[in-house]
């Protein structure tokens, strides 16, 4: 039986006990993976953790929105050259991550202009003008991006003795977290449905008392916030930045992370950040080879389950929670 | 009947050499419904789409309880209380019903990101209950969860009818409410249409075809023809008017 009785435990997140369970179980896990899992895969888990937040960001955009942006790496580089220039200067890590994000989110607003304007493939060129744009600024200023020599942020310091690895994993895994909370609380209140609203049918969001332009502003500064934080975190895992981590194929891999993920979902996003990190990881030698799976991935999640790896996940659960019936 | 809600006047809408409306003059008392007749292409639609925003008229003036709504984008409109549903149902397909209706609320809801952030939900569960109102009232309970894309048509139509009852407007605009409906389904939106001037106390501006459903809830019609006024009064007179027989049936 499932009784809810007042709207507010109806708003819960996971709210059958089974999956709450279950899934507290799966982040305490997780969050030991430093006391149980190889050493390998702390580095690569710790990836993950941070390109999901600019996937996340991303899908917020391109999934909910409906608002299409090919300029992702302009925001990540933005977030990142910010962060780095922050830390250099001896500003503590949480204030430059904040100011990373806000960094990015105040050229997401800016970029949003031409969206009150231009849809669907037009936008897209537009944004991916702007990706371009920030990249050759980066790439030929050299007091914005330190020159031949690139910037070197200073490393983070872990306290009571921890291993640096097993701390960097801790405080991403900690940031994802938090992000990816504040996401699914986002879409589930008025302004995710005025996003959703807003992609699904402009004229009558509008009619329903929509500001069109604000929640088309908001949704880029909100996505492009996420981005600047990715970025942010990015750069400090390098440890190092040039210019080069920026460019068009940076934007690509977001992109591909939120189709195979899945649109307009956040766990998908996820799972699209674990595609586009584990994936090239298993080629080894022949990583030419990722950008023509990539290609196939998108193509396969577009005939085959165009809910990507998020309507995989959701038909797996519908199976066990229909069992043994079918 | 109390005083003048909504005041069109003059109201001439110009696509290039192409008038949509020449001139319109129209006014809808206080808890009065009004229908608006005409065959296609008379520019019943358009008349709408002045009142609510989407479109600027070229000339006249469009006042609500005294105030100018021109010039006010469709979402500002719906603030001062205007709200429609649309010909061809624009729902939003991919939501639940709730959620269609939640966003109907969305003008109402105190807005603050950082709350909605940190899942404060106080204000979903304050609206929530203004949307059961009308879920009830609309007997929408079975369809509450489900989306509104895999939805019939009927219960589509019926939760855009909702979905602009959840703004509470003082004015409604119903584009052809019972267009591809089933003579049962024509006879229980008619029945809502008349329940909601008493229990919402909104005034109905509505547009239809179906002169036996519209002349059984207006008090007053007004006929468009080609953009222009052709006649105005009870349902009963204007349906002998030559005028209309001639815009309706032609020349004999």
């Amino acid at each position: 039986m499932d009784l809810v009785e007042t709207y507010r435990e109806e708003l819960r997140f996971a709210r059958k006990p089974l999956g709450r369970t279950l899934l507290i179980l799966l982040l305490v896990a997780l969050a030991l993976l430093p006391w149980w899992g190889p050493r390998a895969w702390l580095s690569r888990a710790s990836m993950i953790w941070l390109l999901a937040v600019g996937v996340i960001g991303q899908n917020l955009l391109i999934g909910y929105s409906g608002l299409i942006s090919f300029g992702q790496a302009g925001f990540l580089a933005i977030g990142a050259y910010a962060f780095g220039h922050l830390r250099i200067l001896g500003v503590p890590f949480s204030l430059s991550l904040a100011a990373a994000g806000a960094a990015a989110g105040l050229a997401g607003w800016l970029v949003g202009f031409p969206s009150l304007r231009l849809k669907g493939p037009y936008l897209a060129i537009a944004t991916l003008g702007f990706g371009t744009a920030t990249y050759q600024i980066f790439a030929n200023v050299e007091w914005l991006s330190g020159g031949r020599a690139g910037l070197s942020i200073p490393a983070l310091q872990p306290p009571f003795g921890m291993s640096r690895d097993v701390w960097v994993y801790l405080v991403y895994y900690g940031i994802f977290l938090v992000f990816t909370a504040a996401g699914y609380n986002l879409i589930s209140s008025y302004v995710g449905r005025a996003f959703v609203a807003v992609r699904d049918s402009d004229i009558a969001a509008e009619s329903m008392g929509v500001n069109l332009s604000r929640y088309k502003l908001l949704a880029f500064a909100v996505s492009s916030f996420y981005t600047g934080v990715s970025g942010a975190l990015m750069a400090q895992y390098l440890g190092h930045l040039e210019p080069q981590a920026f460019n068009i194929s940076e934007s690509m891999n977001f992109f591909v992370a939120v189709i195979v993920g899945g649109l307009a979902s956040i766990e998908g996003s996820v799972f699209g950040a674990a595609f586009v990190v584990l994936v090239p990881a298993l080629f080894g030698s022949l990583r030419w080879a990722v950008p023509v799976l990539f290609g196939a991935a998108i193509l396969g999640v577009l005939i085959f389950e165009p809910l990507g790896l998020s309507g995989m996940w959701l038909k797996t659960r519908l199976y066990f929670r229909l069992w043994p019936f079918r | 009947m109390g005083e003048s809600l909504l005041e069109v006047r003059d109201l001439t809408l110009k696509f290039g050499g192409i008038t949509a409306l020449g001139g319109v003059d129209l006014s809808i008392a206080e808890g009065e419904t009004l229908a608006v007749i005409g065959p296609n292409g008379s520019g019943k639609t358009s008349l709408f789409n002045c009142v609510t925003g989407l479109y600027r008229p070229t000339s006249g003036s469009i006042a609500l309880g005294g105030e100018s709504l021109l010039g006010l984008s469709p979402d500002r409109v719906t603030a001062r209380g205007v709200a429609r549903t649309f010909q061809n149902l624009r729902l939003f397909l991919h939501m639940t019903v709730l959620d269609n209706l939640m966003l109907g609320r969305h003008l109402h809801f105190k807005k603050n990101i950082l709350a909605a952030a940190a899942r404060m939900r106080g204000e979903e569960i304050r609206h929530r209950a203004k949307v059961e109102e009308i879920i009830e009232f609309l007997d929408l309970e079975a369809w509450r969860d489900s989306r509104v894309g895999g939805c019939a048509y009927g219960v589509q139509k019926r939760v855009e009818m909702g979905r602009a009852l959840c703004t509470e407007p003082r004015l409604l605009l119903l584009d052809e409410p019972v267009s591809g409906l089933t003579a049962e389904e024509k006879e229980e939106v008619s029945y809502w249409i008349h329940e909601i001037r008493g229990r919402f106390h909104v005034t109905v501006l509505l547009v239809e075809h179906d002169l036996r459903v519209a002349s059984r809830l207006c008090e007053r019609m007004v006929v468009l023809d080609r953009g222009l006024m052709l006649a105005e009064g009870a349902p009963a007179e204007v349906q002998r008017h030559p005028g209309v027989i001639r815009a309706y049936l032609g020349d004999q």
